[in-house]
């Protein structure tokens, strides 16, 4: 028997709250995150609009010891983190350090410090370039500055799958637990929206070069043309169940399902690999298609992509079988941190019988998708599926139950 | 008259480069404690002294900056880089 692990704590950073609580007011409301950059002068690039998250001053939320040494991406997390632990009712001071561990997911790194230091080394000169870059760009320093902050000494790691990752990284924290760790700290927050993390996604070919925010990012739409990026994210608290129950947490639900799988080489003609990922986590959460009451897609917004994703579904829940829903179109994509978030958004679903809706967006009726769109949707969900598909042929669906 | 370097002027470059500790109080009477007991890791200490080698103009090559190393001491090793006679 596979010990139960559970969601017992949620810190949300989104372009359209910062908060948990705020984020899935703003999400039921419909109220988009997504504008023209702010954080650098984008009118020289093709792409200017980005899901930023508003209002977020470091300095109230991170130590003056950390915000040196730290990308934005980092202060958000961290700040994540303090609110899904107190979220969580946890003190990590009160728990043995070698029971908790940190997984999270990252893309991009910390590009704006990167580039920062990198402008220093060419401006200015080797001597100017921070002590911190050592360390403040890499991908795996969320997990790192989680874990020193709060004294977690047990397994930890950084997943890295693009939008995959946020959910990869749940299931490497859930293994983390079944192999006998108390608590893991999970999920996902990146921010690269500076000139560095703007160039490297614009090569990806995947970015909405339109300039309306109601119209920029429109999965599974007649008028898709790829997404807005984003940053922000979620940090989610794991727990054993047992643990979880003995100390009287209150739980959001169960990561019951995980599947992984990776697509063909491009022009096998074989099909890609979402479908088998949706299986296998049902199949691992002992979950039949028809117990599943709502899809939070992964809504790429490039049309190909839609299609596969939208022939994934309907293969496994049938035709308008199942409501699907993308809340990620009020915040666009945040990479490794929109799982997390989408993971949050379930949950949220789960407590309150409510499926956010998806905005702006006119389902092509030729992609058979239940979409919730307009308003949110009434509905009694207790099991939710998260799909996350990463640029370069990731697919990871995630099953949630409350 | 060559520049002094101060307890005050090491007190500002620790806080830009590296923050404080929240536990620490740097007006305190710090002048003879580790800088690491200051919540300085190594490369806090790195990062200070990159710092005052590019304000002053110096070199610090010489000084070891191990954990135990006192702002008094690091205040007298970047005085002496700043003595005509020690450049000389």
């Amino acid at each position: 028997m596979t010990r139960s692990v559970v969601v017992t704590g949620l810190g949300v950073v989104s372009p359209n709250g910062l908060g948990a609580k705020e984020f899935w007011t703003a999400t039921l409301a419909g109220q988009s995150g997504i504008g023209p950059v702010t954080r650098f002068d984008a009118s020289p690039y093709p792409v200017r609009l980005a899901g930023e998250v508003p209002g977020f001053t470091a300095r109230e939320h991170v130590p003056s010891r950390l915000i040196p040494q730290t990308d934005r991406m980092t202060q958000l997390a961290l700040t994540a983190t303090d609110w899904a632990l107190a979220d969580a009712g946890v003190e990590p001071e009160e728990l043995p350090e070698f029971d908790m561990g940190v997984v999270t997911a990252s893309s991009s790194g910390g590009f704006e410090f990167g580039q920062d230091e990198l402008r220093k080394l060419w401006s200015q000169g080797s001597q100017y370039v921070s002590a911190y870059q050592s360390f403040a760009w890499f991908y795996a320093v969320n997990s790192g500055q989680i874990s020193i902050r709060n004294g977690m000494k047990g397994p930890s790691g950084v997943v890295v799958s693009d939008q995959a990752g946020g959910l990869d990284a749940l299931a490497h924290a859930r293994r983390q637990i079944r192999k006998g760790t108390r608590l893991i700290v999970s999920g996902g927050v990146d921010a690269s929206i500076c000139p560095w993390g703007w160039v490297a996604q614009l090569a990806g070919g995947r970015l909405s070069t339109s300039d309306d925010p109601e119209r920029a990012f429109l999965p599974f739409d007649a008028g898709a043309r790829g997404h807005v990026p984003g940053e922000g994210g979620a940090i989610v608290i794991l727990e054993a169940a047992e643990a979880a129950r003995q100390r009287g947490a209150r739980i959001y639900g169960e990561m019951a399902g995980y599947g992984a799988t990776f697509d063909p080489a491009p022009g096998s003609g074989r099909e890609p690999g979402l479908r088998r990922a949706i299986e296998l986590a049902l199949a691992d959460a002992g979950a039949d298609p028809a117990e599943v009451d709502v899809v939070f897609a992964d809504a790429a917004a490039v049309p190909e992509l839609d299609r596969s994703e939208a022939a994934a579904i309907a293969a496994v829940f049938g035709p308008r079988g199942v409501p699907v829903t993308a809340p990620k179109t009020m915040t666009g994509r945040l990479y490794s941190g929109a799982a997390p978030l989408d993971v949050a958004a379930a949950l949220f679903s789960i407590e309150d019988g409510l499926i956010p809706p998806t905005t702006h967006v006119t389902a092509r009726p030729d992609h058979r998708l239940d979409l919730v769109t307009g308003a949110p949707r009434t509905a009694r969900v207790r099991t939710a599926l998260v799909l996350a598909r990463g640029y370069g042929g990731f697919n990871s669906a995630v099953l949630v139950r409350a | 008259m060559s520049k002094q370097f101060t307890l005050d002027d090491l007190k500002r470059i620790l806080l830009e480069g590296a923050g404080a500790d929240e536990s620490v109080d740097l007006d305190a009477d710090i002048l003879d404690l580790g800088l690491e007991e200051l919540g300085y890791e190594s490369l806090a200490l790195l990062e200070t002294a990159s710092r005052i080698e590019r304000e002053y103009g110096i070199s610090l090559d010489e000084v070891e900056l191990t954990h135990t190393l006192t702002p008094r001491e690091l205040i007298d090793a970047v005085n002496t880089c700043l003595t005509p006679s020690a450049a000389a």
